[in-house]
């Protein structure tokens, strides 16, 4: 019975959880309370994404309404693994945030923030394993909404205006990728994505279709900060408290891309998508210009989290050039950055939590000679930088490997050339940090810095972990990929 | 113990080494004691796995497998059983004189030195006995990290800079050139494993096959081969025992071990022979024999010339790969010993110097033989082997590789190390002159105490230890030359 609702159960646990935060009064309860949620979340996660493994896609009507009158969640390989990353993240960031939150928020904030947490985890949460459009786009924003909350609570006034900014762009996507299903709905009367597709071919060839595949491919980009539709993603991720930086890095865009895969194959299809639309071509172009755009222009940070949060949008890049080869290598490579990105993003960004926390900055000239004062933070970082440039035995490397040898497959070896060329990139812009932090001679007050506390310093570690494990044994996680990929494309074939 | 067992512990034994070492920071003595301990027992180890490779035994094993079809997995063959045999004593040697210098040069930071010296160590045994060039890599790429923190030990400004060329060319060469080769033959082939006769022949055309060997020729930056090369001067700022051991033997000598690795096992001689390209890559590693030597010539920097004149001597190793006779890799292989001895003796000698007078000039070292005739005798000998003059095993390798040369017919071949030998001789020959045969500068200022003696003993023992090495290596070449005649014969 239970196991039967666990798709249900994955959304509505944290969702009614949220409000609680909120009547909890004592910031201490709060986080504990959440805590609690998004472990279990973690463990539904755990066994959802292992039901799929072993007995295949999951289909569940809501309030048993038949599809495709009622609700569907529908669940597959893909969206198993996007389960798994949202729910490790999601748990790991929460005995971390605790030090953290306390120590750039409020305490009148607190119940607001773990509130808005959970509420931000429904939404992603949702995103993945709904099978209905319109409740896709409920989701979305029900997570964009919080998350701009979240944006604004850090601890610098700045972080109002970036969070107004994200606002701005993201409900100017949110209400493209309305518009696209809203004249997906007008042409095929139905809102169930499987449903959709199965009418989209009689329609395809209209000038409504074609407008709302647009619609919703520029309002989904502006939400996964494909570039030049980034422009929202640096400051918000500079400003964020945090915990909130490594959270929202590690999944929300993460959950665009999911957004766009479902968009693409499930609901257009393959064949419509990539060869009536051309998209490939478009996203390879975006892709290789976010690449290598990106990656510059965060070698020229001094601002870490902003470097990092460049860094970010040259690692969309690298997922969406998996994605717009539209072949199973390409979006098993793209699948597996997305996962593996995910778990190298958010254990810098908890670094870098970690070196807040002590130091009230992130600025690279207030860094110098910190590798003495917090060697565990600081080699944390290095180990997370590594895997970001994708050297061997870490989590990069194993994705940087697939999508190497999908465009190699196809041709494509000078975007594989690229790639190499781009992680250079990241090694300068990583290197710099550890120049800083290992060879400049420290500043007066740096001999008061201390080592980060353990409740922060093992979930950071927890994820460098991950990171190597992953480098060192991948078969599980290339296997999911694989076969989510399969998913998508065996069904865009269908 | 069985082999296998063997196999592990020795790529193992040094890279759990840094716990114990870091765990006796407190205490000097009990910690060097760890090094020397674990040193020891890894050249006795990498000895006991002779007998088995002799006898053609292969022990083998399989660790993990990060990717479906590409294994962590290790094999001993007699290259890779030769390289790690030279490391492993090598070591121990350069332990013992590590003592000496960082003691009386009154190093920071020793822990830590002591702590990545044996994770390097570590990475290179796993180079040597990788089973698969997709381990190799790993195991090259834990290398370069774990030598950087070594190259910028002195943590100053020039430390930093040179750790990044160090780090830019290794890195920059390996991510893009080299992994690209890695991931293109495994699309090609979907293999990554070392196997007699190669896999590639037959998937590629001789024509897109020069292009993959460029690619791995250059990729392999540790080999040094211009214009990739700039490294290996960057990375003099190291102190000199890492130069000693890393950069005159374990870093280069992995480099032209994985290039030796990639033409027998990935390429195969046979379809080597068939690619055009690679005439042109002989002319590469031609002119960076004879640039190098040039540039040798014009350095005053003792350590600095010492370094390009490995990058000279790196490309007669390549050049010997690029010959594509058996007889060429038989005199590769010897190279990677004989050179190892005698450059390891020059730079140990170049340490002994700065620490007994603090000089690093060629310039200032008139006379010097007078005051320090035990270090300038071993010199004199490493110089010898450099030339390839008897009685050091320099002139065994040499002999081979002219065999080498003469069998592929490729004059052009032994009209350049005919030339860089004249180089050679005139960029060292000139130094040992000026040590024993001109008057030594007095200079007033320098108390009589400063102006005498010679270097540590600890420094010395390793000194004669290996410059003894160089002689003994010409009177009984059987067992490098064995290990190398057995990986011809497995060509054949």
């Amino acid at each position: 019975m239970l196991l039967a609702n666990l798709p249900a159960l994955q959304v509505v646990i944290p969702l009614v959880s949220a409000p609680v935060c909120l009547l909890l009064r004592n910031p201490r309860h709060a986080w504990a309370w959440s805590t609690l949620v998004s472990w279990l979340v973690l463990a539904m996660a755990i066994m959802l994404a292992q039901r799929v493994y072993v007995m295949g896609t999951l289909s569940y009507a809501i309030g048993a309404w038949a599809t495709p009158w009622g609700i569907e969640y529908r669940i597959d390989m893909a969206g198993a693994l996007m389960i798994l990353v949202i729910g490790t993240i999601g748990a790991l960031v929460m005995p971390y945030a605790w030090r953290s939150i306390q120590h750039e928020l409020h305490n009148k904030h607190t119940g607001l923030f773990y509130t808005c947490y959970l509420l931000c985890l429904t939404g992603l949460l949702g995103i993945v394993v709904t099978g209905d459009a319109f409740n896709l786009f409920v989701f979305l924003e029900i997570s964009s909404l919080s998350s701009y909350v979240l944006i604004s609570l850090g601890s610098k006034r700045r972080a109002l205006t970036a969070a107004f900014q994200y606002l701005v762009m993201g409900t100017i996507g949110a209400t493209f990728i309305l518009i696209g299903i809203g004249l997906l709905y007008m042409m095929t009367g139905t809102l169930n994505m499987l449903d959709i597709s199965q009418r989209l071919p009689e329609v395809a060839d209209t000038r409504t279709i074609r407008v709302a595949f647009a619609f919703v491919t520029v309002g989904v980009s502006i939400k996964l900060a494909l570039f030049p539709l980034h422009i929202w993603l640096p400051n918000a991720y500079t400003f964020a408290p945090s915990v909130v930086s490594a959270f929202i890095a590690a999944t929300a865009t993460k959950a665009g891309v999911y957004v766009l895969l479902r968009f693409f194959f499930t609901v257009f299809g393959i064949r419509f998508s990539f060869a009536a639309m051309h998209v490939g071509e478009i996203l390879m172009l975006l892709a290789v210009a976010a690449i290598l755009i990106a990656s510059l222009v965060a070698i020229f940070q001094n601002n870490v989290k902003r470097m990092l949060a460049y860094s970010s949008v040259a690692q969309i890049g690298y997922i969406i050039l998996g994605i717009s080869l539209a072949t199973t290598d390409g979006v098993t490579a793209g699948m597996l950055h997305l996962f593996n990105h995910a778990l190298i993003k958010c254990a810098l960004f908890l670094s870098l939590g970690c070196i807040f926390l002590r130091l009230g900055s992130v600025e690279l000239q207030d860094m110098h000679g910190l590798a003495r004062q917090m060697p565990w933070t600081m080699a944390a970082f290095v180990a997370g930088g590594l895997s970001l440039v994708g050297l061997p035995l870490t989590a990069g490397f194993i994705s940087k490997w697939y999508l190497v040898s999908a465009l190699l497959m196809d041709g494509y070896w000078p975007l594989a050339v690229l790639i190499l060329v781009s992680s250079l990139l990241a090694l300068i812009y990583i290197w710099r940090v550890v120049e800083a932090a290992f060879f400049h001679v420290p500043g007066t007050a740096m001999h008061r810095v201390k080592e980060a506390p353990a409740s922060m310093l093992i979930p950071t570690w927890l994820l460098i972990g991950a990171n190597l494990y992953v480098g060192i044994n991948a078969s599980l996680i290339t296997d999911i990929a694989q076969q989510g990929a399969a998913a998508l494309i065996g069904q865009a074939l269908r | 113990m069985s082999p296998e067992i063997t196999v592990l512990a020795c790529v193992a034994l040094p890279l759990l080494a840094p716990a114990l070492i870091t765990a006796l920071h407190r205490w000097p003595n009990p910690r060097e004691a760890v090094t020397l301990l674990v040193s020891g027992c890894l050249f006795l180890l990498v000895t006991s796995l002779l007998g088995d490779v002799l006898g053609g035994i292969r022990p083998a094993l399989d660790l993990a497998e990060p990717l479906p079809g590409l294994k962590i997995a290790f094999e001993v063959e007699p290259l890779g059983l030769l390289f790690a045999l030279l490391a492993s004593f090598l070591w121990v040697v350069t332990s013992v004189y590590s003592i000496g210098y960082m003691r009386s040069h009154h190093e920071w930071r020793q822990t830590s030195y002591y702590s990545y010296f044996a994770v390097a160590l570590g990475s290179t045994m796993g180079i040597a006995f990788a089973g698969n060039l997709f381990t190799l890599f790993i195991f090259y790429e834990l290398l370069t990290l774990s030598t950087y923190p070594l190259v910028t030990h002195a943590g100053d400004d020039a430390a930093r800079e040179g750790g990044r060329m160090y780090l830019g060319y290794l890195l920059g060469t390996s991510v893009i050139l080299l992994l690209l080769a890695l991931v293109w033959t495994w699309s090609l082939t979907g293999t990554l494993d070392f196997r007699a006769g190669g896999i590639l022949e037959g998937v590629v055309t001789p024509g897109i096959a020069g292009i993959l060997l460029a690619l791995f020729i250059f990729g392999i930056g540790k080999a040094a081969v211009m214009p990739f090369h700039l490294w290996l001067p960057a990375a003099m700022v190291a102190p000199t025992p890492v130069s000693a051991l890393l950069h005159a033997v374990a870093v280069v000598k992995a480099g032209v071990f994985t290039l030796l690795k990639v033409a027998i096992y990935i390429f195969g001689l046979d379809f080597l022979a068939e690619i055009p390209a690679t005439q042109w890559l002989l002319y590469v590693a031609a002119a960076t024999i004879l640039v190098a030597a040039l540039v040798a010539l014009r350095q005053d920097n003792l350590k600095l010339r010492l370094a390009w004149s490995t990058i000279s001597q790196l490309s007669y190793i390549v050049l010997c790969t690029l010959l594509i006779t058996p007889l060429g890799i038989v005199g590769g292989s010897l190279h990677i010993v004989m050179h190892a001895f005698a450059k390891i003796t020059l730079f140990f000698c170049a340490g002994a110097i700065l620490v007994a007078t603090h000089k690093t000039r060629i310039s200032e070292l008139n006379g010097i033989g007078r005051r320090m005739p035990w270090t300038m005798a071993a010199f004199t000998v490493g110089a010898l082997s450099m030339i390839g003059v008897p009685p050091t095993g320099g002139f065994i390798s040499k002999w081979y590789i002219l065999l080498g040369a003469i069998d592929a017919q490729q004059m052009f071949a032994v009209g350049v190390i005919i030339v860089s030998t004249l180089l050679n001789a005139a960029y060292f020959l000139p130094i040992v002159y000026a040590a024993f045969f001109r008057p030594q500068e007095s200079n007033p200022d320098v108390r009589q105490k400063d102006t005498d003696g010679e270097a540590p003993l600890m420094m010395l023992l390793a000194i004669t230890v290996t410059a003894l090495g160089t002689m003994v290596l010409f009177f009984f070449p059987d067992l490098p030359l064995e290990l190398a005649l057995q990986l011809a014969g497995e060509i054949e």
